[in-house]
């Protein structure tokens, strides 16, 4: 019985993350990263990724040792957890990928004071069983990953006219290098919400009309 | 859930050494896992930076075929592969036999956000700056970043008198062997750039002998059994 019921409520919280809660564009978190490593896709993808594992990996561990966490002292040991794991990620990035890490530079170390890795722990993981909340820490990891990787993709295509490195328009092109200094993250980031809420506006209009005109045609 | 629902319900708070030792276990837990993964990444890492300065050698002197690591040690320079703390170190360059062609010099600065370290090759026999590689820098992207990103510049440094000292002019009024096209937009990275060099030059130039003195690529092991 609690597989069958458990299915549906499982992609619910995948899903809430990834689009109805959306961390950056609904709920306007870890605008810090957002905003300072979008120059590109690439250094999008691999902010994502490392905040990805990250959250990932911290709310498993924090939701299976939730009963063994007094209270009093649990901020602590949530910010220990997720401390650690940045560490971790950090160095492998160095040994890894090191031309990416050499990008990225201090906002590695920052994902510790991501709040929406922090809120994601004290509000869901601490509360929830293992599999909801890893399932709930995949669903927003990967909203927050999509969202970046559109912030990066937009700048880097306006700013630097290409794509993954690669030269999108030829030479005619002139970048707009504003979009890839701090203001053009502010901008498309402005412009992104803006976007996004748009839809969710939108979406709600057509749902709302289509139960009028059903009463209607009862 | 009941334990800790009647603990709420008491008003009960868990002994003061219980939240002590669940913080210190967890501290205890994450120092261990960070050493470790410290310690299983750290040759790579070493490796990877030894491997871009080595490149960056190449990159500088282009003609050579060889390098050493050159120590400034009680006012001579000394063949040492192994690094210090607080020594100052130079590479040199050598040809097929041994010979010295330049020295691959590093020198850092401030820049417009951030410290900028690079590496510049130079050929004593010509006074010449003959390339410029930047190891690390912060700088604006999309203009400071052109220090390295743009060719223009950097091609600069490939063929540059550094008598009496290097000037950075504004782009394409390069009239001198000794000046540099500064990037338009990127005006303190540029001279930043060229500041760092100068002062390289100032701190090593009266340090480095001349082809024929300097220490040939072959006498490393000579020399350390001397010392011996």
């Amino acid at each position: 019985m609690s597989s069958t019921r458990a299915q549906p409520d499982a992609y619910q919280e995948f899903i809430k993350g990834l689009w109805r809660d959306n961390p950056v564009f609904v709920q306007v978190l870890g605008m810090c990263p957002m905003l300072a490593v979008t120059n590109s896709a690439t250094n999008a993808l691999a902010m994502g990724g490392a905040t990805f594992f990250v959250l990932v990996a911290s709310s498993f561990l924090v939701s299976s040792l939730k009963q063994w966490i007094p209270k009093q002292v649990r901020i602590s040991t949530y910010i220990i957890i997720i401390a650690t794991f940045v560490t971790v990620t950090d160095f492998t990035l160095a040994a890894l990928v090191p031309e990416i890490h050499k990008e990225l530079g201090a906002f590695i170390p920052l994902i510790v004071a991501n709040c929406m890795i922090l809120g994601r722990q004290e509000a869901f993981a601490s509360r929830n069983s293992v599999r909801l909340a890893v399932v709930d820490a995949l669903g927003m990891a990967s909203g927050f990953l999509f969202a970046l990787f559109a912030l990066g993709s937009v700048r880097e295509i306006l700013g630097e006219g290409a794509f993954f490195g690669l030269d999108l328009f030829g030479s005619d092109f002139e970048p707009w290098v504003i979009m890839i200094l701090p203001p053009g993250g502010f901008l498309t980031l402005g412009l992104l919400l803006l976007f996004f809420s748009w839809i969710r506006e939108r979406k709600e209009k057509l749902a709302q009309q289509l139960a009028e005109t059903e009463a209607e045609l009862r | 859930m009941s334990e800790e629902h009647e603990t709420a319900l008491r008003g009960n708070e868990p002994s003061s050494t219980r939240l002590v030792a669940t913080l210190g276990l967890a501290g205890l837990l994450s120092g261990l896992i960070i050493v470790s993964v410290f310690e299983a990444t750290l040759p790579t890492i070493t490796a990877y930076k030894a491997k871009v300065l080595r490149e960056a050698v190449f990159e500088v002197l282009p003609d050579i075929s060889r390098m050493r690591r050159l120590a400034y040690l009680d006012g001579r320079l000394t063949a040492k592969e192994q690094e210090e703390k607080d020594e100052q170190a130079v590479f040199g360059g050598y040809d097929a036999d041994g010979r010295l062609m330049g020295y691959a010099i590093p020198s850092a600065g401030p820049g417009f956000q951030d410290t900028i370290r690079l590496l510049y090759g130079y050929l004593p026999a010509e006074r010449k700056v003959v390339g410029m590689e930047i190891l690390e820098s912060r700088e604006t992207p999309g203009l400071g970043d052109k220090i390295y990103k743009d060719a223009a510049f950097v091609a600069n440094f490939g063929d540059l008198s550094i008598d009496p000292e290097i000037v950075s002019v504004k782009k394409g009024t390069k009239t001198a062997p000794n000046q540099v096209d500064a990037i338009t937009g990127a005006t303190i990275s540029s001279k930043a750039v060229v500041r760092i060099i100068n002062e390289g030059n100032r701190r090593w130039l009266e340090r480095l002998p001349g082809p024929n003195e300097a220490p040939a690529f072959e006498v490393q092991k000579e020399q350390k059994g001397r010392k011996r």
